[in-house]
């Protein structure tokens, strides 16, 4: 763990190299009382970022939101789920060629104060993929007991198969570098995607690191998780991890992608 | 054996009712040729059985069981089985293309909204993808 206190410690001294381009990817369903405060918190942590929503079949005019806020709206024409909305920013930041990606809740419970913290470590090239933990934070994150145990069954399961010690493997807060931009758009699970992608990047021989950060409570709407659906969620999680541990380190071609004809010209 | 019943003649009839249902749903192209192969055998094979019951009773035999319409539930539940498996995994498939196509299509209207807005717009916020091509960016 100390590690990561050195990165806490140094988080203000990390330059984000001029030269990389950073995306925010802000997945919105129904969060048409907050995104635009989250797009307008974005922009004041830094200039250059660029914001993508991605609102993924949200009927109470969120696209809207985000866009008088000034970001970029990608418009699905269904709700999809996390997963697909996710993704769907990181073929973004692929096609139009991004170093860095980075996700963020619309819901206002990430802070954007913490981004030159997630950036900084994928910018400089000493991980593939900055993963915010909550836990990690001094006066961190305070979840129901049950919720805890759930959580803490997931990154046992999950620091099992990698290797690698992980404390919060459900945070939806992360930036990646190019290298995972490119995996995520190629695969990336449907639901609870989080467990099983850090899976996936670990036994791609990728290196991931958590960096603290503070987490707020929800400034509007609910969280999706019930305590059935927890049930569900980490029986899911579980299976999809093993079943991921599973998996060849070489996934076979995407077929998509191999069909497809890009329209950029350096590609 | 055979040819007792009405119960001989209702299996006839409605084997022989699948079949021209069968036939009629790939002639209107209603089925893929994919299936339709599939589902025209497995006619066949209902008709044949319920033409001629004595392959029945042989099946049974060969297979040791000794009520032998307990060798037809059994295949059929087998063959039920194997088809809906086959179902679940041509849906994950679809629903994996969707998925897909619903991605693209918000993509390719993002950036229908980005040609549209013309190039100085896009200067302004570089959205064009062709600075993707450029080494170092304004940031």
């Amino acid at each position: 763990m100390h590690f990561m206190k050195d990165m806490a410690d140094n988080s203000h001294k990390l330059n984000i190299p001029t030269a990389s381009r950073v995306l925010v990817i802000v997945p919105a369903y129904n969060e048409a009382g907050t995104v635009g405060r989250v797009v307008a918190e974005i922009k004041g942590v830094f200039s250059g970022l660029e914001i993508l929503v991605v609102d993924d079949g949200s009927v109470d005019g969120t696209a809207a939101e985000a866009r008088s806020a000034g970001a970029r709206v990608v418009e699905l024409p269904f709700n999809l789920g996390i997963g697909g909305a996710v993704q769907t920013g990181y073929r973004y930041a692929l096609e139009y060629g991004y170093d860095v990606a980075v996700q963020l809740d619309a819901d206002g419970q990430h802070d954007p104060a913490d981004l030159p913290r997630l950036v900084g470590p994928v910018a400089a090239g000493e991980a593939d993929l900055a993963v915010g933990s909550r836990f990690l934070a001094p006066n961190g994150y305070r979840a129901p007991f049950t919720r805890r145990a759930g959580m803490l069954l997931l990154s046992l399961a999950v620091s099992l198969l990698t290797g690698h010690r992980f404390f919060d493997t459900t945070s939806g807060y992360r930036a990646a570098g190019a290298r995972v931009i490119e995996m995520f758009a190629a695969h990336y699970p449907a639901d609870y995607p989080e467990p099983e992608s850090l899976v996936a990047v670990r036994r791609r021989g990728l290196k991931v690191v958590e960096v603290p950060v503070g987490m707020r409570s929800r400034q509007a709407g609910f969280s999706s998780i019930t305590p059935w659906r927890s049930v569900y969620y980490i029986v899911k999680v579980l299976l999809a991890v093993f079943v991921s541990a599973l998996r060849g380190r070489e996934e076979a071609e995407d077929e998509w992608e191999r069909r497809r004809i890009p329209f950029d010209c350096c590609r | 054996m055979s040819g007792n019943g009405a119960v001989y003649l209702l299996t006839v009839v409605v084997s022989l009712g699948l079949l021209c249902l069968i036939i009629d749903l790939i002639r209107r192209r209603q089925l893929k040729e994919k299936y339709a192969l599939l589902w025209l055998a497995t006619a066949l094979v209902l008709f044949v059985f319920a033409v001629k019951r004595s392959l029945v009773e042989m099946l049974a035999g060969a297979l040791g069981i000794y009520y032998a319409p307990s060798a037809l539930f059994l295949l059929g539940f087998l063959f039920m089985l194997a088809l809906n498996l086959q179902y679940t995994v041509m849906l994950s498939r679809q629903s994996e293309r969707i998925i897909r196509l619903a991605q693209e299509v918000g993509l390719l209207r993002r950036r229908l909204e980005e040609l549209a807005a013309g190039p100085g717009d896009v200067a302004e916020t570089h959205s064009d993808p062709h600075d993707a091509c450029g080494v170092t960016n304004e940031v």
